[in-house]
Formats: structure tokens, C-alpha cells, sequence
């Protein structure tokens, strides 16, 4: 049993919960309110696959800034909620992600003190349609209505002895899709911390993704999904033909 | 009707321009001065267009015009207000302004086609997306440390109404250094016009009241110093102070 942060109808809740368990009577919200910054290339083998292409064009030379983005307010959706699947595609990539929740606001923080920023962790399905190159914005593909799923609720800081070693598990229709951990990240996340609030601060509300892991899976009209990290919890989605939702409404 | 947030006395007030001052939304009047300048528009998702004039992105040496817009997003930490500070880092070799026409939306707007794209516009204000090129790196280009930084997107001064702009497709655009003009466009010379940008971005996403699209810059970058008056200016729509720090 831990203590986590959630939202029903947009009221903040606070309870002592076991996170393996459901509550099918709660209609979850999204846990948090500010931006969402997602970090790309930040588990080791996502980073060696792209590694001998990074001394040719375009990239030129291997990144040396967490190479981010945004995951803005249209693509945020609660646990449950559906995953409007584009009608000219036949699947899209599930981006299992740990969610940093910034706890106050951070500006050029060191990473030994950077886990006193942190108000705790969520599950994060980073979402996008099927794509290689890194070296444009892919808000086309990443940016779509309902594509970041985030939930059920915030498990505090407090509460997780090791933010670098948990599983991440990724079920769709409950056959486990893929599977690692977080002690496999480029940067840590206190590295990451650092190293973002060494240019732009981080606000109360705030996600910072840590990352997703290779072998990312592809779901398709119907399927669910469901990412477990161990401590934080379950966050279940159906991906769902767009025409039949518009992002966001109950399973 | 053209609309400021600014704060006097400790307080968050509407203005509104009266002779060379403001009237606040309380009805006294003060000074330019007596106020501090926050952004007209509380940013949420905030669009920014790179290459999107085509004299622009021949000077970056991008030969091809770009098939599709090139989008990427800016966090509220980037933001700040008329007659604001934005810092210049240590040891860096060029920073560049970018006088840009913002485009802020004003109510949700889903699969819009291009002919009634106007009708989800509430006004217009003026951006200065400041670079710093130092940073940028091939991944996700224009990445976000040259392009996020804290308090390097100033905005404002005002909100103009929509309907008090007659062609936003046709304002002149001027940059001045310390008085002196160092970039001078056309809104005319957009790549994708506004209202193709807001067909293309709400075919696939949500586009909400109060996001912003910042519709790129014409060519004339130059370098700026620390202690340098940036003035960006939109035909129209007003003159954007800054000071490099």
C-alpha cells in the first residue's frame, strides 16, 4: 500500500491504495495539469540502433542536449480512455514511458538534489504513428488527439526506493508485448532532470517522460493496452477507430 | 479592439490603449511605465513554424521549399511579456531574433478546411522566437534548447481583435536593433498562409481557445549583445519591446 495522487471530475484526491489493484468504480482524470516533455533516445538500446547513423547526414554528429518534446494538452488522456486510431493507418506505436510529476517549480538543478523536484511518478503511453527519423519534429505523428495516455494516479516520490529500477511491462489484449526496466535508461532520472532544467524550468504539474524502451509494439483498432511499472500501477487503454471517439471518453 | 494583461499595484489587469498610456479594466488610467507587461494571451499549446518564408529559409541554406509545415511546440516557460528581459547565455556565438505575426486561436477547431479557417481566429499579437544557434542539433531540429529556453519567446504587447486586421496576409514586419532596422518583411511571403497552417494542424490535432501559432520569420538574422533594445513590429498589430541581458 502506498500513497497516490488521483483525480475523479477534476477533484484532487489523496488516498493510500495498493497500485496492483483496480478500483473499476473510479472514473480516473488525468492526474496532472502542466506540460508534458517527452525525452526520445533515452534507453540504451534505442540509442545504439540509431548510434551509426549519427555521424551521417542529417544528424552529423551524436546529440548532445536530451533530445526532447511536447506532448501538448490535446493528446492527454485518462486511464481507460480511448485511443482514437487514424483511419488511414492499421496500427500505432505504444511508447511505454515512467512519468517524472515535478513538484516544484526547477531551474538548473543539480542531479544529486534533483529527486527533491519530484512529486512523484505516473505511467505515461507516449503514442505515435509509425516513424524512423528523429531528425524533425514528429508532432504530426506524435501530437494527435488522445495520443498520451496518463495514469491511473501519482504514486509519491517517497514511496519508490529506486526510480532507475523498475519494470516496465507492456500487455496488449494481456500478452505481455515487451518488456524492460528503467535501469537501462541514457540518463538517469535525476541526469535528466539536470540536464533539462540547465535551459527551461520545470513547473509544478509539469511531466518529464523518461523515456521508451526499444522494441516498442504496435496496436491496432480494438486492442488494449495496458503498461505496468512496478510501484506505480496499470494504466489500460483501448485503441479505438477515431471516427467512434474523439479522445478521452470511458471505456 | 486591441487588449493587454498587464499587472499594476500587484494585480492582474485587462488594459486597453488609451492616448500614449493604458486604461486598465477597473477604468484608471496609467502610464506605459507604471505597469509590467504580461503575455496577452495565457499560452497553452503554442505552434511554431520553422522555414515558413521562403526568403528565410534560403539564408539557412535549405535549398528546397519544405513540402509541409514544419511545427514545433514551445512550453509556458518561454514566454515573456512586452518590455521584458531575455537573457543571452555565457560564451555563446549567435543569437538571433525572429519577428513573427502570432495567430491566437479562439475557439476549438477540429478538420477546419483552409476557406473558414478565419472564423476560429480571435486576433493577432507579435512574437520574437529568439535562437540561440550555438545549440542547435540534429534531433527533432529546431530542438528545444535553442528554442525553449526560459524567457526567450517574448509576446505582446496587445491582443488585436481579428476583425480589426484587414490582410494579416499582407503586414509588414520590421526588427529593429538599437533603433537601427536589421530585418524588414512581408507577412505576403508566408509559405503556408495561415489558413492553410490551421487546416493542416487541426487534421490531426485539436487545436484549442488561446493556443497560438507563431507563423515564422522573414530573412535578416543578425547576432544580438547583451544590453541590446530589440524592437520586433507587425504593421498594425504593435511594436514588441525587449532588452537582451
Amino acid at each position: 500500500m502506498v500513497r497516490v495522487k488521483y483525480r475523479l471530475q477534476g477533484k484532487r484526491m489523496m488516498e493510500t491504495a495498493d497500485t496492483a489493484e483496480e478500483n473499476p468504480e473510479l472514473l480516473y482524470d488525468v492526474p496532472i495539469s502542466g506540460t508534458v516533455y517527452g525525452a526520445a533516445l533515452n534507453y540504451r538500446a534505442v540509442y545504439d540502433a540509431l548510434a551509426p547513423e549519427m555521424h551521417k547526414h542529417p544528424y552529423r554528429e551524436p546529440p548532445k542536449a536530451p533530445v526532447l518534446f511536447i506532448k501538448p494538452v490535446n493528446t492527454h488522456v485518462a486511464h481507460r480512455g480511448f485511443i482514437p486510431m487514424p483511419k488511414e493507418r492499421r496500427s500505432v506505436t505504444i511508447g511505454a514511458s515512467l512519468g517524472i510529476v515535478i513538484g516544484r517549480t526547477a531551474t538548473r538543478v543539480d542531479a544529486e538534489g534533483a529527486l527533491d523536484y519530484v512529486e512523484g511518478y505516473t505511467i505515461v503511453n507516449d503514442v505515435s504513428i509509425p516513424h524512423e527519423s528523429v531528425y524533425r519534429p514528429a508532432y504530426k505523428e506524435k501530437a494527435r488527439d488522445g495520443f498520451c495516455p496518463i495514469g491511473p494516479f501519482v504514486v509519491e516520490q517517497s514511496e519508490v526506493a529506486d526510480p532507475n529500477n523498475l519494470d516496465i511491462r507492456v500487455y496488449i489484449n494481456d500478452v505481455l508485448r515487451q518488456e524492460n526496466n528503467t535501469s537501462n535508461l541514457v540518463r538517469t532520472v535525476e541526469q535528466l532532470i539536470m540536464d533539462v532544467t540547465e535551459f527551461m524550468t520545470l513547473y509544478e504539474g509539469d511531466v518529464l517522460l523518461a523515456g521508451s524502451p526499444e522494441m516498442m509494439p504496435q496496436a491496432g483498432n480494438g486492442d488494449v493496452v495496458k503498461i505496468d511499472i512496478s510501484g506505480i500501477g496499470r494504466l489500460t487503454n483501448e485503441v479505438k477507430d477515431e471516427n467512434e471517439v474523439s479522445g478521452g471518453e470511458g471505456l | 479592439m486591441k487588449r493587454a494583461r498587464v499587472v499594476y499595484q500587484g494585480r492582474v489587469h485587462d488594459a486597453a490603449p488609451a492616448g500614449s498610456g493604458l486604461t486598465l479594466g477597473d477604468g484608471r488610467n496609467v502610464t506605459e511605465q507604471e505597469v509590467e507587461w504580461l503575455p496577452p494571451v495565457m499560452p497553452e499549446t503554442v505552434f511554431t513554424l520553422g522555414l515558413n518564408y521562403a526568403d528565410h529559409a534560403s539564408e539557412l541554406s535549405f535549398k528546397d521549399v519544405p513540402e509541409e509545415p514544419l511545427v514545433f511546440l514551445k512550453g509556458p516557460n518561454t514566454f515573456v511579456g512586452h518590455r521584458g528581459a531575455t537573457p543571452r547565455p555565457d560564451n555563446v556565438g549567435f543569437m538571433h531574433y525572429e519577428c513573427e505575426l502570432a495567430v491566437v486561436i479562439g475557439r476549438s477547431a477540429k478538420n477546419v478546411k483552409a476557406g473558414d479557417a478565419y472564423s476560429y481566429v480571435a486576433g493577432y499579437t507579435v512574437a520574437n522566437d529568439y535562437a540561440v544557434r550555438d545549440y542547435l542539433e540534429n534531433y527533432y531540429r529546431p530542438n528545444l534548447r535553442v528554442k525553449n529556453r526560459d524567457a526567450s519567446t517574448p509576446i505582446g504587447p496587445w491582443l488585436v481583435d481579428r476583425d480589426d486586421v484587414e490582410d494579416p496576409m499582407d503586414l509588414r514586419l520590421t526588427t529593429k536593433i538599437n533603433g537601427e532596422t536589421v530585418q524588414d518583411g512581408s507577412t505576403a511571403d508566408m509559405i503556408f498562409s495561415i489558413p492553410v497552417l490551421i487546416e493542416y494542424l487541426s487534421g490531426f490535432m485539436t487545436l484549442n481557445k488561446g493556443d497560438i501559432i507563431l507563423t515564422g520569420t522573414p530573412k535578416g538574422s543578425v547576432d544580438v549583445k547583451t544590453g541590446d533594445e530589440v524592437i520586433t513590429e507587425v504593421e498594425h498589430i504593435g511594436a514588441l519591446v525587449n532588452t537582451i541581458i
